[in-house]
């Protein structure tokens, strides 16, 4: 028998019992589609991360206090004291490779506004700070360099913080409370609309970096420096000159470990590429899973029918099918039944993928279709059917003829 | 020397029933020529279902040689078998055995899925099948629709497919009543005096055992009993007429 006619005979075998094969394909239905709409919105979230970090431009880097050794005990990295707004002038100054720096450092705070307050992010930088994260203005101005030097209290609003504490009113040129400090509106940053992620952009107040080490925090030291290269083809040139200034301003003896940190743009948006990636295998793996119960869900319809079929196979057998013959129809109807089920299911997980962009939680990850797990669903489906189509096919096969056609 | 198609040396048979051992042939030698028609008869655990699987190639004996056409098909394997069953038997059974809800067609086209003949000449070979017996205009009907003798000639059909050289039933007439029965017998004879095909029927009804032109009585695994032509048979010939 070719496979063409055997399809044939499977097809025609499984159209007898519409309802029971409809519901063992389903199985396969459920589990293709969810492997493929699980994936695409693994995809979409790292599709997305990689777009977020694209808009803020890879010649970014971050320097930041690193871990420190301290008479032999390694502590973790944050919380230092090491980095200082110097070190930010003299990169900018000294380090060819660089176009921008910005020293930083947050707080939080209550911020007030005739009767209304808001609790929110107090983001201290640098004046090149909009050119460097690639942020715009919506009205008014940034602070510029003469006012982070002398540490004026002025601020600028995210786009949040502007409608929770002035609604529809202009804002520019008002003056709200930061800890009971007076600062004037500059200007309104525009919506970024969707957040970062672990970070709210509109939902934040930035103000000089002077102001917020001296008048809120009271501290000396900065948490993070953001810095621009010339290009993003200097970014490594640029890395690897803070790297050397950094290590003769803060007398780190060579062969010593750094107090600080250097880490581009690049490298986070791998570190972060790979998370969603994690994120997409497990994901897949875990509609696999159903994919997998699909699968016994066949082993189980084709094993009932084989039982119900010994007298068919009798037949068969008495007119010459060799058991051979007997193997391939069973398999072919199991292979079938989860083809069919894996091609209803593309559409499905297709389907699905493409209405989840509309399912509020799951638009932010913004679903893209692969085709890679479409064909990897196919194929496992297909696996599926001649895994779990083999056994019951064989037990069919080994049957004696004679028993078979005797069987009630 | 005429042609020989079945040959029987001492064939034994011993199925293994749990701890026991139960003999179901004690030797049986035989020897049917081209073109005969063989009734084989006795009593329930006469071993004439055996005998009948062993002719058939559904079963092997545990000793002895069976020769068919000259080829000693006791010694084939699985798959052989099927070939042979395929090529040059063809079964009729007392509860027909067609596949439930398929057409008369397709389940006379059956045997030709595992042979190779071209899927293009399988309807018009299955086709001239069914008008052998007299069914052509039900070819597209479903077999539960027809009636016990139109399933049996079906079977019939199905069984001269492959223009076996040897017909074997088992009782075909056991769940048809009188007239099919003779129905029926009247085909197989047909068959065999028209086609020369060797027909061998196990059958415990005397009268259809008459439509055969040699007897065998089976008793406790052994032939004891070989009747010719008419022998016995004028009882039930009278009743007839």
């Amino acid at each position: 028998m070719n496979i063409w006619r055997t399809t044939k005979v499977a097809l025609r075998a499984l159209s007898r019992n519409k309802m029971r094969t409809f519901l063992t394909a389903l199985g396969i239905i459920i589990g293709v589609g969810a492997v493929i709409s699980m994936v695409s919105i693994g995809e979409g979230a790292k599709r997305g991360v990689e777009e977020r970090f694209n808009a803020m431009g890879t010649n970014l880097l971050f320097v930041s206090p690193g871990s420190r050794s301290r008479g032999g005990v390694h502590t973790g990295s944050g919380g230092f004291i090491t980095l200082k707004p110097e070190d930010a002038e003299v990169i900018e100054r000294q380090c060819s490779a660089v176009k921008y720096t910005s020293p930083s450092v947050s707080t939080r705070a209550q911020v007030v506004y005739s009767n209304k307050n808001w609790n929110t992010s107090i983001q201290g930088t640098g004046a090149r700070y909009p050119e460097i994260r690639n942020w715009e203005i919506e009205v008014g101005t940034y602070f510029d360099e003469s006012q982070v030097k002398a540490g004026a209290k002025v601020c600028v609003l995210g786009s949040e913080v502007k409608k929770n504490l002035f609604e529809d009113e202009d804002a520019v040129g008002k003056v709200i409370r930061i800890k009971k400090i007076p600062f004037r509106v500059l200007g309104v940053l525009k919506s970024k609309g969707e957040s970062g992620g672990w970070f709210n952009r509109d939902d934040m107040i930035t103000i000089p970096y002077t102001s917020a080490m001296k008048r809120l925090m009271g501290v000396d030291y900065i948490s993070s420096i953001d810095i621009q290269a010339v290009s993003m083809a200097r970014t490594k040139e640029a890395q690897g000159q803070i790297e050397e200034l950094l290590r003769i301003r803060h007398k780190i003896a060579p062969g010593a470990e750094d107090d600080f940190q250097v880490r581009n743009m690049s490298e986070i948006a791998e570190g972060a590429a790979q998370a969603t990636g994690i994120m997409t295998i497990l994901l897949g793996s875990i509609a696999s899973i159903s994919l997998l119960v699909g699968g016994i869900g066949i082993m189980n319809i084709m094993l009932v029918s084989v039982t119900e079929r010994i007298r068919e196979i009798g037949i068969r057998m008495a007119v010459g099918a060799r058991e051979k013959d007997i193997l391939l129809q069973f398999l072919t109807e199991a292979v079938v039944l989860s083809v069919l089920g894996g091609l209803i299911g593309i559409f499905f997980g297709v389907g699905l993928s493409k209405v989840l962009k509309y399912i509020s939680i799951f638009s932010q990850f913004k679903t893209a279709v692969s085709i890679q797990a479409i064909v990897m669903a196919f194929a496992f489906s297909a696996s599926v059917g001649i895994f779990f189509g083999f056994y019951p096919a064989r037990k069919a096969s080994r049957l004696d003829p004679i028993e078979a056609l005797r069987y009630e | 020397m005429s042609n020989t198609l079945i040959q029987l040396e001492n064939l034994t048979k011993v199925y293994q029933v749990g701890e026991t051992e139960v003999q179901a042939l004690r030797g049986v030698s035989y020897k049917v020529e081209a073109g005969e028609f063989l009734a084989i008869m006795g009593p329930s655990g006469s071993g004439k279902s055996t005998l009948m699987n062993i002719i058939g190639c559904l079963d092997r004996p545990t000793s002895g040689k069976y020769y068919l056409e000259g080829e000693e098909v006791s010694t084939f394997d699985k798959n052989r078998l099927a070939r042979i069953r395929n090529q040059k038997i063809g079964f009729v059974f007392q509860t027909f055995n067609l596949l439930p809800r398929t057409t008369a067609l397709e389940n006379v086209e059956l045997p030709l899925l595992y042979s190779d003949v071209h899927p293009k000449d399988r309807t018009e070979i299955a086709l001239r099948a069914l008008d052998t017996v007299g069914l052509k205009e039900r070819a597209y009907h479903k077999t539960n629709q027809l009636s016990g003798g139109e399933q049996q000639r079906i079977a019939i059909g199905r069984a001269l497919l492959n223009n076996p050289s040897l017909i074997l039933a088992d009782e075909p007439t056991g769940n048809l009543d009188t007239k099919t029965s003779a129905e029926i017998m009247s085909i197989f004879t047909r068959l065999n005096e028209e086609k020369k095909i060797t027909m061998v029927m196990v059958t415990h009804e005397p009268d259809i055992a008459c439509y055969a032109r040699k007897r065998i009585y089976i008793r406790d695994g052994k032939i004891i009993r070989e009747e010719l032509g008419r022998e016995g048979c004028e009882e039930h010939l009278k009743k007839e007429q």
